[in-house]
């Protein structure tokens, strides 16, 4: 492996890297020039590449969102970050009855080639209003493809794979995993592939199956099952859509349980999503019945034990492995 | 509005099929007026009502099967207007019964089916103790649950001839036993019948045959029973087959599960196949062929799935009696005790008559005491005529 990094710097790197070797390439944002970014991503940015290229905006996210979708449709390789998933519902007209659909409506003549990154998710004691976690909505929309890195390699590596696809495409950073640091690779500046889930870690008992900040949760709790004999595998998904079923089903197959780790809220989220897959393609492969930890269906509160309590945890992912293995371990 | 429910027609039934409507929407009905045919497993029962009104909705079609005390039907009492209508389907749909099904899951299903065995028959590990495909494939290594009565599940690299099982064998097999005998006493009605049956003829006449025959040829009157069972099933077709699906299968060929004690404990009850359309002599080398490979753990998928019936015979052990256990899906076991000479009176006359006590267990889901009874009275009756069961396919 390569150098150690923490997702910071891997994305600021990426970024850096799109802005030197293309000169359509422009970030625009709330705050992504003087201040260096909210969650500090561009800081440095605009020093290095100036005004033009680097480019604050409004408070407007509708504004700001589709002036990216302009400078897409003329030629220009525009990378908008919306400072977080919980105010881009605020662009969601552009996002999803204009960036995603316009390579229909216009029969195939219009591509819109526009990245938009957006920080999500809970955990830092943050409210109700700034802890959502909506990629499943996104994931929801065709026309989009959906990534959510949870390593520093993907980190690094999707947003040149995002810049090459002629369609839009969303990158969802969790807000958690900012100060993580992981190892890149060898050749950090080649791109990752942003069509296909990952094993993360292997195994042969459960299939634990999760995204972006639960990953982390995930491994962890994986590493305490095995201490108590389950062999989990995780699965990262990565690309929330298209979905790699293949990987999914394979895994399935292969383990004969599988639980889905979702920050989302349970109706309606990517993790049901998943398990109506399995269910469809794998079902004559299960030995329990499909189990989710995801987020409580509630605001997520601002006192710190109440927000634990309402999120994907560790010691929940430990407890739902154990309820579909029943008394075989 | 009065409801109209459906009524208990006996202590034992706690549902019933609509079999017809005998009134539409609109109908005045009157006190004691039969309103609707139900079958409650036993018999289809004309039901009547107390109550007078105007029929407003019947909530219940035909056919559907649904607990005592659900409303099949609304009245509008004398003078009532109707209300207003409500959105159909949700009273409908909460009608509807789901049948109780054992948690298999569905790898395990699908694997057992493979293997021939009985998902339904093992003891689940796995989530809110459902069976699993690591249960189905121990279930397929160990040589085979049962107990009085069970099918055999033995695989070919079972226990040698004498040689004991494996503790952990054992205790699988105790764990399979134990899965199937309380799943038959928690679902299966069962009642049972005996019958005392004066075997001098039979006795007499096996010797007869058995004259002068080498050992290998002679008939054992274990096969003698077996074949006379399967001649009286003729009368009583409701003993022999599966309760599946919340009814009766009849089977038309009689598949004996032949309760075998293995040397190192436990019991197979492997089936020996049409056992009414074979002569007897063939009956009796395919038994000892039967009891033989399943003491060498080497039976066949199809002797494990498929007896309709079990027949255990403890006359060896010299008890007088044995009542059975009836091994699921099954719905009837026949067992025979011990043949000895005990006073017997015949034609006002006391004497020494050798005499076997026969006993039927059986399902009352599927048959009644009545049908029982004939069918031990067959027996008896087959069992004083020998020859007649020997030589021609039955």
């Amino acid at each position: 492996m390569g150098r150690r990094i923490s997702y910071r710097e891997a994305l600021r790197e990426a970024l850096r890297d799109a802005l030197q070797s293309d000169p359509r390439v422009f970030l625009m944002g709330e705050d992504v020039g003087c201040y260096g970014g909210t969650y500090a991503v561009s800081k440095g940015l605009l020093e290095e590449f100036g005004p033009e290229r680097i480019r604050d905006t409004p408070l407007s996210e509708l504004g700001f969102v589709g002036a990216g979708i302009g400078a897409a449709l003329g030629g220009m390789r525009p990378i908008v970050e919306i400072m977080t998933v919980n105010f881009s519902l605020l662009a969601l007209d552009p996002i999803v009855n204009s960036a995603a659909m316009l390579h229909h409506m216009s029969g195939g003549q219009f591509s819109v080639p526009l990245v938009i990154r957006m920080a999500t998710g809970a955990g830092r004691q943050v409210a109700a209003q700034h802890s959502n976690s909506f990629e499943g909505w996104y994931a929801h929309v065709p026309g989009l493809r959906v990534l959510s890195p949870a390593t520093v390699e993907d980190a690094r590596g999707m947003l040149k794979a995002a810049l090459a696809d002629p369609d839009p495409v969303l990158i969802f950073e969790h807000a958690q995993l900012y100060n993580s640091e992981g190892e890149l690779p060898v050749d950090e500046t080649l791109p990752v592939d942003i069509a296909s889930a990952r094993v993360h870690r292997g195994g042969t008992d459960v299939s634990l199956i999760t995204h972006g900040g639960s990953l982390p949760k995930a491994l962890q709790a994986a590493g305490q099952l095995a201490e108590q004999g389950i062999s989990a595998e995780v699965i990262d998904l990565r690309v929330l859509r298209p979905l790699d079923d293949a990987t999914i089903m394979a895994s399935v197959r292969k383990c004969r349980r599988a639980v889905l780790v979702d920050e989302g809220w349970r109706s309606g989220s990517l993790a049901a999503e998943v398990m109506a897959r399995i269910s469809e393609q794998a079902f004559f492969d299960l030995d329990a019945p499909l189990a989710r930890v995801c987020s409580e269906e509630v605001p997520i509160p601002y006192a710190r034990h109440m927000e634990e309590a309402a999120l994907p945890q560790v010691s929940k992912i430990v407890a739902a492995v154990q309820a579909v293995m029943g008394a075989s371990v | 509005m009065i409801e109209f429910k459906l009524p208990s027609l006996g202590a034992d039934m706690d549902e019933g099929t609509l079999l017809a409507w005998h009134i539409k929407p609109g109908d005045t009905v009157k006190r004691g007026q039969v309103v609707a045919v139900v079958d409650t497993s036993k018999a289809a029962v004309d039901v009547e009502i107390w109550s007078e009104g105007v029929v407003h909705e019947l909530l219940v079609p035909v056919g559907a099967k649904v607990p005592v005390n659900t409303v099949l039907a609304t009245l509008l009492a004398p003078g009532e207007a109707a209300p207003a209508p409500v959105p159909s389907g949700a009273l409908q749909a909460g009608t509807a019964v789901v049948p109780l099904r054992r948690a298999v899951s569905p790898s395990a299903r699908r694997r057992a089916k493979e293997l021939g065995i009985d998902p339904d028959t093992l003891a689940g590990t796995g989530a809110q103790g459902s069976v699993t495909l690591a249960d189905v494939e121990a279930a397929a290594r160990s040589p085979a649950p049962v107990a009085a009565v069970a099918p055999a599940q033995v695989d070919a690299t079972g226990a040698a001839a004498g040689a004991a099982p494996a503790p952990d064998r054992q205790v699988d097999m105790r764990k399979a036993i134990a899965a199937a005998m309380s799943r038959s006493k928690r679902e299966i009605p069962h009642y049972y019948l005996a019958e005392t049956i004066p075997m001098k003829n039979a006795l007499a006449w096996l010797q007869q045959r058995n004259a002068g025959l080498p050992i290998t040829e002679r008939i054992l009157t274990a096969a003698l029973l077996l074949k006379a069972v399967a001649a009286a099933l003729r009368r009583a077709p409701e003993l022999n087959g599966f309760y599946r699906d919340e009814k009766f299968q009849p089977s038309a060929a009689v598949h004996a599960g032949v309760a075998i004690s293995l040397r190192g404990g436990g019991l197979v009850a492997p089936a020996l196949h049409d056992v009414g359309a074979k002569p007897l002599a063939q009956l009796m080398r395919e038994l000892a062929d039967l009891v033989k490979r399943a003491r060498a753990g080497s039976l066949r998928s199809s002797e494990m799935s498929d007896p309709t019936i079990t027949i255990t015979n403890l006359g060896e052990q010299s008890v007088q009696s044995v009542f059975g256990v009836i091994y699921p899906p099954q719905v009837a076991l026949v067992g025979f005790g011990s043949i000895a000479e005990q006073p017997w009176v015949d034609a006002g006359q006391l004497c020494a008559q050798p005499l076997l006590c026969a006993t039927l267990a059986a399902d009352h889901r599927a048959s009644d005491g009545h049908r029982g009874a004939l069918f031990l009275a067959e027996l008896r009756e087959l069992l004083q005529e020998p020859q007649a069961l020997a030589g021609d396919p039955s």
